[in-house]
């Protein structure tokens, strides 16, 4: 029941199969959140270390209580804290990480490609947390999950992903898992936003929001950063908001049961309006107890031994 | 000292022929060509199924000396460049200090003539210091030995700069070589901008970011005279930009490079940073866009961009590791491999622009094998093959990404001033 | 993987339906009633004893047992040493443990770690009046302190053989046989 890989890494390359064992073993894992005795000995002796060059006490705590959920001792560095402002290198960083006994890394970090380079330079386990505008498995997984819970099958369900799909590792790990479970993904955003050649992945893409939406199942609202206005790649948060942002007029173009996502944080009033954000249609706060289910179960898939199992 | 090149298809650029000759060499200059040659005690070097070409003229290089001697210097380069088969490189000013004057010309051809193992032709640089504001001692420089004029690294974002700078160049019959590159476009990109990099996340360099400055130039050019040489063309846009302009008459010529003839961004894929470069690899539609001006005489000059940078330097994340990799060691057989072997270029055509068409471009007296020429000669062995090898390449640094290729014609002689300083892949000067 | 032969039936579908009737009157008897009782089945195959279980004592007294599903896969002492993590299913245990005496329910007891990390895993859900033990085959080999209080049969074995308990809901049939794994 292993994944095909020690490492997560991102979704491209990962098998819907996997993608299902994740999900069922994250539904599993979500009970325990539950409980009132919120801890199985499952990861004792472990120790599961997050690596963070960027800020995201969000992710960050998601990941360390998923891992004391299952009893792995969980140390946090963070760059601003570390060796990584002497200069040291990153491989150098996540060695010394390893020599002090870590079974998985965790990195979050601002260069894609990171967590491959560190898979390759380290024998443990590593866990993209985010590498630059490239992947965000775990977020991806965790949107999967929310989705499973409120939808039958991820066959012909229609997403639609909505913001700066440019800048979003979110977007592009939810593209690859979702279309490998046959979801019919849309992304909708400004033409400054929208990478080129998208259409490629398997994707529709939109600038008019309104057909975007139409009789989605799922809508998945990205956060606008704020500083890509000075940038030049929008005008204003008006008009942002005027073109892609989510109100209760289109709302009424989605589906009658659909679900709004969102990964946090908002910009409420900017790319989700409040009642919006606070309907009974949004899912955001399930998002984040799933969070901690769906990084529970890849630390407990990720972290297995050698011997094959015996018989009885 | 004599000696006897015997037997081997002599490559002539400019009638674009192959013809069995033998070649006398006496005292470093070329004293006989012809049929049957007497030997006459001479060094008798056997050269039958070989080319004996001109000797080859990379006139894209970074040598790195002063400044980032930790990467190459002139004695390494140079190594590398015979290791290649090439008897001449002509060096980029971008070094530390810039090469902005006739000091620093002087000690490059100093230093050249002292460890260099080929001969060193230095390009300086547009503006003081690269800063793309005050125009160098454009005539100091050219009498102190450089050969041309150049922002490579660091272009002249002015279009009013850059227009002096050609009226000033063209004055002295200088050429000025642009690294078309809009630094705004550009942004913070690290590899061409398409499918390949929305995929890998890593910010895209459009190919309009070097579109929009061939364009700018070849109007400059066109409108001041100048001797326009575009360096590094690596888009379809910029080598139909290049064509429409010879066919107005402009005088412009221009280079590729063999990695943007033979790879795509494809292999970014992962992000390996020997293959982050400055222009990026690009589309598999440029490189055939390439092939056709290679075929098609738009691109008159096949030169490296040999950029070495240490291992060191090269070992981070692919967003922060510097733009370059090295090509002196590996161009022929490139060239052989992907252009003449494939029907692209006859082997005349491409002698001629690794040979006769850049001296041309720099004004230097080469690229022809003729009696009482400087016998810099280079001997290529066509069905010779090899297998790229990082740890076998001459240069100090190895950051190829084209490690386990491949290749097959490759050089087996390099002769400078008669001297033979290449002998079976190994650097003897 | 190696085809295991089947060396002896021990149980057949009577004697399987004879066995979970005994033992449904000994866990009456031994609680004298049920009123405070609830089965939880280890999975996978203690879920069906156990819903049979709980079917026999609503038979014989009248009175509706709850069934819980326990998923020990999390408990287990060997994940470490594993190379394929074993597959975590739900556990499903909806009624509240504090005032009753649980009866966990298994097919084969051997070296007692099932048991042992079912015991932890039912102790993380609440705090039982009391746990109980029912298992359908009791095998030998115990590796830990661990006995049960229902045996279906006792049946001595060497280490080479499997115990496999067969029961129609997974199965298709309903049998216990001993086979030997091949050299």
């Amino acid at each position: 029941m292993s994944l095909q890989s020690k490492h997560m890494l991102g979704l491209q390359h990962v098998s819907d199969e996997d993608i299902i064992t994740i999900l069922n073993t994250a539904n599993a894992m979500k009970d325990i959140i539950k409980r009132k005795i919120k801890k199985v000995p499952t990861l004792r002796g472990r120790t599961v270390v997050t690596l963070f060059y960027e800020n995201s006490t969000r992710t960050k705590t998601s990941f360390d209580l998923a891992g004391k959920y299952l009893s792995a001792d969980t140390v946090g560095l963070s760059a601003s804290s570390s060796s990584v402002q002497k200069g040291e290198s990153l491989i150098d960083t996540a060695r010394t990480v390893e020599a002090m006994g870590a079974d998985v890394v965790v990195l979050r970090h601002p260069a894609a490609g990171s967590s491959k380079m560190l898979a390759e330079n380290i024998n443990c386990s590593v866990i993209n947390a985010g590498d630059g505008v490239h992947e965000h498995p775990t977020q991806a997984l965790l949107d999967m999950f929310t989705i499973s819970e409120h939808k039958k099958d991820f066959k012909g369900l229609k997403v639609t992903i909505v913001g700066d799909i440019l800048h979003s590792r979110v977007a592009r790990s939810n593209i690859w898992g979702l279309t490998k479970l046959g979801a019919e993904v849309s992304v909708v955003g400004p033409a400054t936003m929208l990478p080129p050649k998208m259409e490629k992945m398997g994707v529709k893409v939109y600038t008019n929001m309104e057909e975007a939406l139409a009789g989605a199942d799922v809508v998945n609202v990205l956060r606008i950063q704020l500083e890509r206005q000075k940038q030049g790649l929008f005008p204003s948060l008006r008009e942002y908001s005027r073109l892609y942002g989510i109100n209760q007029e289109r709302l009424a173009l989605l589906k009658d049961d659909a679900i709004i996502l969102h990964p946090g944080p908002m910009n409420r009033g900017v790319e989700i309006v409040s009642r919006v954000a606070d309907s009974s249609q949004a899912v955001i706060e399930e998002q984040v107890t799933n969070g901690v289910a769906v990084r529970m179960a890849l630390l407990y898939l990720l972290t297995g031994g050698e011997k094959v199992e015996d018989v009885n | 000292m004599k000696m006897l090149i015997k037997g081997g298809d002599v490559v002539n650029p400019e009638k674009m022929n192959v013809e069995q000759l033998d070649i006398k060499v006496e005292s470093g200059v070329i004293t006989a060509i012809g049929n049957n040659l007497p030997v006459e005690g001479a060094q008798v070097v056997e050269a039958d199924g070989k080319l004996v070409c001109p000797g080859l003229i990379d006139m894209h290089v970074h040598l790195r000396e002063p400044g980032y001697e930790h990467k190459e210097t002139i004695a390494t380069g140079t190594k590398a460049a015979a290791q290649g088969g090439f008897t001449a490189v002509a060096c980029m000013p971008n070094t530390n200090p810039v090469a902005d004057n006739a000091s620093i010309i002087r000690h490059i051809l100093e230093r050249s003539e002292a460890e260099g193992v080929v001969k060193v032709y230095p390009i300086a640089a547009i503006t003081k210091g690269s800063k793309g504001d005050e125009l160098t001692e454009m005539a100091d420089l050219k009498s102190a030995g450089a050969v041309a004029l150049s922002d490579d690294g660091i272009p002249v974002a002015s279009a009013a700069v850059m227009r002096r700078a050609m009226q000033y160049a063209n004055m002295l019959n200088l050429p000025v070589i642009p690294h078309c590159e809009d630094k705004d476009l550009v942004g913070g990109g690290v590899m061409h901008e398409g499918f390949q990099s929305t995929v890998l996340g890593l910010p895209g360099i459009p190919a309009a970011a070097e579109e929009v400055m061939v364009a700018r130039d070849i109007i400059l050019a066109e409108t001041t005279g100048c001797k326009l040489h575009i360096a590094h063309v690596s888009t379809a846009g910029s080598v139909e930009l290049v064509r429409q302009a010879k066919r107005r008459g402009v005088n412009v010529t221009c280079e590729v490079t063999p990695h943007h003839f033979t790879l795509t961004d494809e292999e970014v894929t992962g992000y390996n940073t020997n293959t982050k470069v400055n222009p990026p690899l690009r589309s598999s539609a440029d490189v055939l866009a390439i092939k056709e001006g290679l075929a098609d005489g738009t691109i008159d000059v096949i030169a490296t961009d040999h950029a070495p940078h240490s291992e060191e330097e090269k070992a981070v994340e692919y967003q922060y590791a510097p733009f370059g990799l090295v090509g002196l060691e590996t161009a022929v057989g490139l060239v052989f491999t992907e252009l003449v072997s494939k029907g692209i270029l006859t082997a005349p055509e491409a002698i001629a622009k690794l040979s006769l068409n850049p001296a041309r471009v720099l004004g230097i007296k080469a690229g022809k094998l003729m009696v009482g020429e400087t016998a810099d000669i280079t001997i290529i062995d066509p069905g010779a093959k090899e297998v790229i090898n990082p740890a076998h390449l001459a240069g100090k640094s190895k950051n190829t990404p084209f490690n386990g290729r491949e290749l097959k014609g490759l050089p087996v002689m390099t002769l400078v001033n008669g001297k033979i300083v290449m002998r079976d892949r190994r650097v003897t000067g | 993987m190696d085809v295991a032969k089947e060396k002896a039936q021990i149980l057949d579908e009577n004697g399987i339906r004879r066995t979970l009737t005994r033992i449904a009157h000994e866990i009456i008897e031994k609680n004298k009633g049920v009123e405070n009782v609830a089965l939880v089945g280890i999975r996978r195959r203690g879920v069906p004893l156990a819903e049979r279980l709980a079917q026999r004592i609503k038979e014989i007294e009248g009175t509706e047992v709850p069934v819980g599903t326990l998923d020990i896969t999390l408990y287990r002492d060997d994940l470490t040493t594993l190379s394929q993590q074993p597959q975590v299913h739900q556990t499903k245990v909806n009624f509240p443990l504090g005032d009753k005496t649980i009866v966990l329910v298994d097919d084969v007891l051997f070296t007692g770690r099932t048991a042992r990390a079912a015991l932890d895993a039912l102790i993380d859900l609440g705090r039982p009046k009391s746990i109980q033990f029912m298992v359908m085959v009791d095998r030998g080999h115990r590796e830990l302190p661990i006995r049960a209080d229902y045996v279906g049969k006792n049946l001595p074995t060497s280490k080479k053989e499997v115990v496999s308990v067969q029961l129609k809901d997974i199965d298709n049939e309903d049998k216990v046989v001993i086979t030997e794994l091949p050299d």
